[in-house]
């Protein structure tokens, strides 16, 4: 960074309220700086765009109805979804209800009545901190472990990859249910509280109602993250031929993102086509979900 | 005026009798119901703990027939072979060239976008781009593997460039991987350079800088914790990733020389290695934690460096 | 994600004038006041501290049932820290800590025994900003009733009588199931008030009830205090002086001395006595200077 005490001397002498000097802001300098950023960006929404249009472009021979009515095959004209779509819905489902629930427990409690200077209380915020940077695959051995502890033969079970996936959702719907508990202002809980309201008729009556749309934003997000994980069900064996339609919580199952690994480690090339069609489904559920969150963001968030 | 017949005395007049402050009920629900919160809060350890315990026990098992010094320090790992081997460095390389490959790329461009986004950006545009960022963020990795295999490897590399490669390359993961982490970095680094008070922008703008020398020397070193934690996160997911490398960089465990080689990476080999239905107690079972072990303790690293920077800009202002 | 906003520094009081000499241990306990009859809470030397931060120094008040006193005083002299530590309020607070006692109809409310919810119960606060609920204007009402196990008969008729008693109901009785949040400020704090009322509180305390309101606003809620004040002991924070001279029947003047090593300001009561008294014949010359306008 050098460049401006050595053009020092230049700049002054040659100053002038243009701004056609080296240090105006149309500078042959700021110019290539500007013109670099704008490449970054350029560069970045490129490869992103480049790989939603080839992947559209691949798959979208594939994408009619028999991906979602069909079950796998050896032949890839008669292969589809249906039981990822199933399993997916599946092991979905049964993270939320496991997640949600303890997640928001959780954050309520760190945010609305632990004392934060307790160093046990500290170590639990780090550790949240900490577990959403753990590698999903991670998260996959140890569910892995736990059903082996458990003695539990068959892992490829609904409730196992739910187990994985839970802790995998768990850390976002903490962070995310803290920052909306924490958007409520202080006023509302003064105000309740100095009506004789308990603590914790506090935070059921007023903190949490008023926090449902920052907490169903970040739980959505997080489920759609889960949604589209695929490694830590992988450690799980879920990659198995199913070929009948998942109904229970021990039930065997595949989920989408699995289904697409398999196709794409075939080696036909409509497998491929398969999979890039698969991948359209997975986006398009995926985008739904998150504009989902971003309306329940935008239309439900309470200002103050 | 209605009639009203509350506990005690008429309508709102106080003066209810004068009941102690004491003579209260104890509030049992209240209690039960704040210590489950407690619970559920403290099972977040218990995890933590879990995962210590569940990677612990299984790579105790395999210390004791493989020693850490052969584990670490070992060049050829042949896991399923007869005269097996147990060197993790062809894992370690294979994931040292993808990770260092995509933050090549994650960097420039991931600060690049940031900075465009907290300095340069209208804020109509950002608004925009903000979302559009974090939608692309949530892109299944799965996708982006296969998009590295089939677009990147085949059609590119292969096709385009006529490059000497294989089916599988590093190159491709790694850098398929770097566009990945892009609206992760990004994202970070642009929060961290928003928090830059304004007032110092101004104070340099009043000193005759530019726009860009007030970014160069002004925000940028403000917010240089944030972007370096920004950075030190993408690291950690570039070494946790799984999906693209198990598709993209090859399945074969060699130490890897050159950006074209295919190479499996501990991610890799984990993935793969729990295809094959390895029975719990089995050494190569206990070889999956042993791998899963040193992954978790890599970005446990990466992540406290991460937290401490985090720290350090947040006491700054 | 970093937070933005950052704890302002605020500028010590040192060039505060007149220089007061911070006092050595409760070396300037407040005189002796003249006694108050029929008191509902009695103050003995009370000091409130944050962590080791004095903010009130030895205060000895007591305040009258069914009257209306006003706490006056520059900004910074503890007015407010005081009234919320009369009903608790200051518990929610981390590193508050009150010494002394605080009695209410002749019981400790810091007694260990005694249950916050109760004194807060009893002792209802309205705040500086109208604080209403993100709900409709009958649940606003509805809710504390609700939430201390109040059973009416009928909780329409309950909502109807402390909008009637906070002189609210003509303005809203159309549009009780809309957002209280679409009311103006002044029908917002007159709606917090009317809240207050619903769970039947013996005493009300307001900080600055009208600082957030304009001038009219302001005087329909002091007719509201005067007639509420038939049933209901106020206490009342003030930065305006007219107004404790229009509404109160007896007056607190506060003041802060600047520490001279650390600069914090510590609240201390200068003089308490009927309004009338302390508007036209201060008995401390401090009182003197403010009222007259000479400082503060």
């Amino acid at each position: 960074m050098t460049f401006l005490t050595t053009g020092l001397g230049a700049h002054i002498r040659s100053a002038s309220i243009h701004g056609k000097v080296r240090g105006g802001e149309h500078s042959a300098r700021s110019v290539l700086f500007l013109i670099a950023l704008w490449l970054c960006l350029f560069v970045a929404f490129g490869v992103l765009l480049t790989l939603i249009i080839t992947t559209l472009i691949d798959g979208f021979s594939r994408l009619d109805s028999r991906l979602v009515t069909e079950y796998p095959a050896s032949a890839p004209e008669r292969a589809g979804l249906r039981p990822a779509i199933l399993g997916s819905i599946w092991v979905i489902g049964a993270t939320a209800l496991l997640t949600i629930p303890l997640g928001v427990a959780a954050a309520v409690h760190l945010e609305e009545f632990a004392d934060r200077k307790k160093w046990f209380n500290r170590a639990i915020e780090l550790n949240v901190q900490n577990l959403a940077a753990v590698p999903s695959i991670v998260y996959g051995l140890l569910a892995l472990g736990f059903l082996a502890l458990l003695g539990v033969q068959n892992k490829n079970i609904v409730i196992g990859g739910a187990l994985a996936l839970g802790l995998l959702v768990l850390p976002v719907i903490i962070i995310s249910t803290r920052e909306a508990l924490r958007g409520v202002p202080l006023e509302i809980r003064q105000g309740s509280l100095a009506l004789g309201a308990t603590p914790l008729q506090t935070v059921w009556r007023q903190t949490l109602p008023a926090s449902v749309p920052g907490i169903a934003t970040g739980a959505i997000l997080g489920l759609s993250r889960a949604l589209g994980e695929a490694a830590p069900l992988l450690v799980l064996g879920a990659l198995v031929f199913v070929s009948f339609d998942p109904n229970g919580l021990l039930s065997g199952y595949t989920t989408m993102p699995i289904q697409i690994f398999n196709w794409t480690s075939r080696p036909q090339a409509e497998f491929h086509e398969l999979a890039s069609a698969g991948s359209i489904l997975l986006l398009l559920i995926l985008l739904a979900m998150n504009g989902l969150a971003i309306f329940i963001r935008n239309r439900y968030q309470q200002r103050w | 005026m209605s009639t009203l017949t509350p506990v005690g005395g008429s309508a709102l007049l106080p003066g209810r009798p004068a009941v102690s402050l004491r003579s209260n009920r104890p509030r049992h629900g209240e209690t039960f119901v704040r210590f489950l919160l407690r619970v559920a809060a403290i099972l977040t350890i218990v995890i933590t703990g879990g995962i210590l315990i569940a990677l612990l026990v299984p790579s105790i098992e395999f210390f004791r027939t493989v020693s850490v010094f052969d584990f670490l320090f070992g060049d050829r790992w042949a896991p399923r072979f007869a005269d097996a081997s147990f060197g993790v460095l062809p894992l370690v390389t294979a994931t040292a060239w993808t990770s260092g490959i995509a933050l090549l790329v994650a960097i420039p461009l991931g600060l690049g976008a940031a900075v465009f986004l907290s300095e340069y950006a209208k804020p109509g545009l950002r608004k925009v781009l903000k979302p559009v960022l974090e939608i692309l963020a949530g892109i299944p990795t799965v996708v982006f593997g296969l998009f590295a295999l089939q677009f990147v490897q085949a059609t590119v590399f292969r096709g385009l460039f006529d490059l000497d490669t294989g089916a599988f390359s590093v190159l491709a993961a790694g850098l398929v991987m770097g566009v990945m982490i892009v609206p992760t970095i990004a994202s970070i680094s642009e929060d961290a350079m928003s928090a830059v008070p304004l007032s110092m922008r101004q104070g340099s703008a009043a000193l005759g800088a530019n726009r860009m020398q007030t970014t160069v020397r002004v925000v940028f070193p403000a917010a240089l914790s944030g972007i370096i934690a920004a950075i030190v996160l993408g690291v950690s997911r570039a070494v946790g990733e799984t999906m693209i490398v198990a598709i993209a960089a090859g399945g074969q465990a060699r130490i890897v020389t050159g950006p074209l080689e295919q190479g499996q990476t501990m991610t890799g080999f984990i993935a793969n290695a729990a295809l094959g239905d390895s029975r719990v107690g089995s050494l190569e079972y206990d070889t999956l934690f042993a791998v899963g072990l040193l992954l978790f303790l890599v970005t446990l690293l990466f992540n406290f460096i991460s937290i401490r920077f985090v720290r350090r800009f947040r006491e700054i202002y | 994600m970093p937070t933005k906003t950052r704890a302002a520094s605020y500028t010590t009081g040192s060039d505060q004038k007149p220089t007061i000499h911070f006092p050595a241990e409760h070396a300037e306990r407040s005189a002796a006041l003249p006694t108050v009859p029929n008191a509902i809470i009695e103050c003995k030397d009370v000091n409130v501290y944050y962590n080791a931060f004095r903010a009130v120094t030895g205060v000895d008040l007591s305040f009258g049932s069914k009257e209306i006193t006003a706490l006056i005083g520059p900004s910074g002299c503890g007015k407010s820290t005081l009234l919320r530590s009369l009903n608790r309020m200051n518990d929610l607070i981390d590193g508050a800590r009150v010494e002394g006692s605080v009695t209410f109809q002749g019981e400790d409310i810091y007694h260990k025994e005694v249950d916050a919810i109760e004194v807060r119960r009893r002792i209802g606060m309205v705040f500086q900003k109208p604080n209403p609920f993100p709900k409709s204007i009958y649940d606003n009402i509805a809710y504390g009733p609700r939430v201390i196990g109040l059973k009416a008969s009928n909780m329409d008729d309950l909502v109807e009588e402390a909008l009637t008693r906070a002189a609210l109901w003509p303005e809203v009785k159309d549009k009780l199931k809309q957002s209280a949040f679409g009311l103006s400020g002044g029908q917002q704090q007159r709606l917090c008030i009317a809240r207050t009322i619903a769970v039947k509180p013996d005493v009300i305390l307001m900080d600055e009830p009208c600082s957030s309101l304009d001038p009219i606003a302001t005087s329909r809620i002091e007719d509201l205090m005067y007639e509420l004040r038939e049933d209901y002991t106020i206490i009342i924070v003030t930065h305006n002086m007219q107004q404790a001279a229009r509404v109160a029947d007896r007056t607190a003047f506060f003041t802060a001395l600047a520490s001279e090593e650390t600069g914090d300001r510590t609240g201390l009561l200068v003089e308490y006595d009927l309004t009338k008294k302390i508007f036209e014949s201060p008995a401390d010359q401090r009182t003197e200077d403010y009222i007259s306008g000479r400082f503060g």
